[in-house]
């Protein structure tokens, strides 16, 4: 019987353990980008940093201004989310409501498989097929740009909204729909004047999941954006927050690492913005 | 229940402080293990200081010498050339790193070349053009020149790949043909290999690459009229090159430790270890 409790006591104290992992590392992370960070901020100056137009982090005379990245980020998740959500959306609608079983069975995976495939390997196709595309169809001398990254992150956030609004559309309760198509309204007016009011929260949800992808999604774009740190123009090389952190760091020293460290911080606090959104968004769903 | 949580946490914390201290105690022992089965004699530490350019050629000798001779602690400051003879003239450091020649004001110094560093100008295959001059590409890397045409080419536009800022080839690239910090990049890409793949795939690009990693994928063009090879690094008429020396005050004399690194690093020995990271053994030369 002791045995008994002690074991219980002992995996107990095992499972609080492992919950603890995730809660140290988030407070280990935030401290380390806020002590890491800071101190760059402070000496660049806080205004110079945030809407400074010229990155030389190698220059003699250095500058670190990161609102080329912070535009480029921005500018790129809305980019995504405007191509994204739209097909995201239609493709959710199509599984809940339109496709016959069949079909569905065929497209279901094929978006779930979508989420599955590594960042790189979308960079990779990116670089190796939509760079040189871009460059033929736009008749540019170089095809790594901001549309492409944008194309590649609208389909990278496509499996988190499908799925998501998916969900949201099929827990829209049947009364709902069979009360407008009772009153004449076809099955298309029935999708986006009951169904989809009814589910906008989930959806909502499943948007901003797909942002959080977007905006910290390094990998895939630093293959296809050309890395150069301008003002963000569609056709032209830009820089995300995340691609100037992984692709100086390695050779970074001294105070371009700092500033590295600062960008992160900046990154870390715009992903924390969209993580309590997400969270104001889940919570009205719940209500 | 409150304080039995906290106190789950105090242990929590204890626990893994524990597990950190565990760690290091086990490294220590594992290199105090290395030092006492070495072989050679000499032991000591020496510091090196300078060329952010030159990590991997050192890094890579530092690891090889290191085999040799587990007793020797060699540190690697990756300051910038101009620091590391500055160090050395002050004995602040016992070997300095620098990716250029000393300059004559820097007396009381002596450069040791230890390997020769060729920066190969590549294009896309299917470009005629194969011969520049050093201007002409200066003055294509700061957008001057936009166009092919405007150097013997067809009539298309100029993409110019570089490496990231803080490249040791970038540097290198700039410094020589003397456009540092004025580049117009229509890409800045993270690897040797990756300028490659993106010059094999634009007709219309330009980049640079470590002499070593140059491929038949792509075509390197002659510099004022010399091709770029590790020959013509060596005998110097290739001009976008840089020597990686090693940098000793003439006043103070070496210790046994860092003497016999320099022997190693000048040594026929470390050939293919310097040839790997990138640059041409010094030691070829003659």
């Amino acid at each position: 019987m002791k045995v008994k409790k002690t074991i219980e006591r002992i995996m107990n104290g095992l499972f609080f353990l492992c919950g603890m992992v995730a809660v140290i590392s988030v407070i280990a992370i935030t401290l380390y980008m806020i002590i890491c960070g800071v101190p760059a901020i402070k000496e660049i100056g806080i205004k110079d940093f945030l809407f400074g137009k010229v990155w030389k982090s190698t220059a003699k005379e250095p500058l670190y201004g990161i609102l080329p990245f912070i535009l480029t980020s921005i500018y790129g998740t809305i980019g995504a989310v405007i191509i994204g959500v739209p097909i995201g959306l239609f493709t959710a609608i199509f599984l809940a409501k339109i496709a016959n079983k069949k079909v569905a069975g065929v497209v279901r995976p094929a978006v779930e498989l979508l989420s599955g495939i590594p960042s790189v390997v979308y960079g990779l196709i990116g670089m190796v097929v939509l760079v040189p595309a871009i460059m033929k169809v736009f008749n540019l001398k170089n095809g790594t740009c901001l549309l492409a990254a944008i194309i590649v992150l609208a389909i990278m956030i496509l499996p988190s909204i499908v799925t998501v609004s998916e969900t949201a559309i099929l827990a829209v309760p049947k009364e709902y729909e069979e009360a407008s198509l009772a009153l004449g309204a076809t099955k298309i007016e029935t999708i986006f004047k009951v169904t989809i009011p009814a589910a906008k929260s989930g959806i909502a949800t499943g948007i901003v999941l797909g942002i959080g992808r977007a905006i910290g999604e390094a990998m895939a774009v630093m293959m296809v954006a050309g890395n150069v740190p301008n003002m963000p123009k569609m056709f032209s090389s830009v820089t995300f927050l995340t691609t100037v952190i992984s692709k100086e760091m390695s050779y970074a020293t001294g105070f371009q690492r700092d500033a590295l460290y600062s960008i992160g911080l900046v990154l870390f606090v715009f992903i924390m913005i969209i993580n309590v959104v997400l969270n104001v968004f889940l919570k009205g769903r719940e209500e | 229940m409150k304080v039995r949580k906290l106190l789950s946490m105090v242990v929590v914390a204890a626990m893994s402080v524990g597990i950190i201290a565990g760690c290091g105690n086990s490294s220590d022992k594992s290199d105090s293990n290395a030092g006492t089965n070495s072989g050679s004699g000499i032991k000591g530490t020496v510091s090196t200081n300078g060329s952010t350019s030159m990590e991997n050629v050192i890094s890579s000798l530092i690891e090889a010498y290191n085999e040799k001779n587990p007793d020797v602690t060699i540190t690697y400051d990756a300051t910038g050339s101009g620091t590391g003879i500055t160090a050395a003239s002050e004995g602040t450091t016992d070997i300095g790193l620098s990716s250029r020649h000393l300059k004559e004001d820097e007396k009381g110094l002596t450069e040791t070349v230890i390997a020769l560093d060729g920066i190969a100008v590549i294009v896309n295959k299917n470009n005629k053009v194969d011969d520049l001059t050093l201007e002409q590409i200066a003055d294509i890397a700061t957008g001057k020149i936009k166009n092919w045409s405007e150097v013997g080419g067809e009539d298309s536009p100029i993409t110019v790949i570089g490496r990231e800022a803080g490249s040791g080839t970038r540097d290198g690239f700039e410094s020589i043909v003397d456009v540092a910090d004025s580049c117009v990049y229509d890409q800045e890409l993270t690897s040797t290999g990756a300028v490659i793949a993106a010059v094999s795939a634009n007709e219309y690009s330009i980049g640079y690459a470590s002499l070593s990693a140059v491929s038949d994928e792509v075509s390197a063009i002659k510099v004022d009229g010399v091709e770029c090879s590790e020959e013509s690094v060596l005998d110097g008429t290739y001009k976008i090159q840089r020597p990686f020396a090693m940098i000793t005050n003439d006043s103070t004399d070496l210790s046994n430790a860092a003497k016999s690194f320099m022997d190693f690093a000048k040594s026929e020995e470390v050939q293919d270890i310097i040839t790997a990271a990138g640059a041409v053994p010094a030691s070829k030369q003659s």
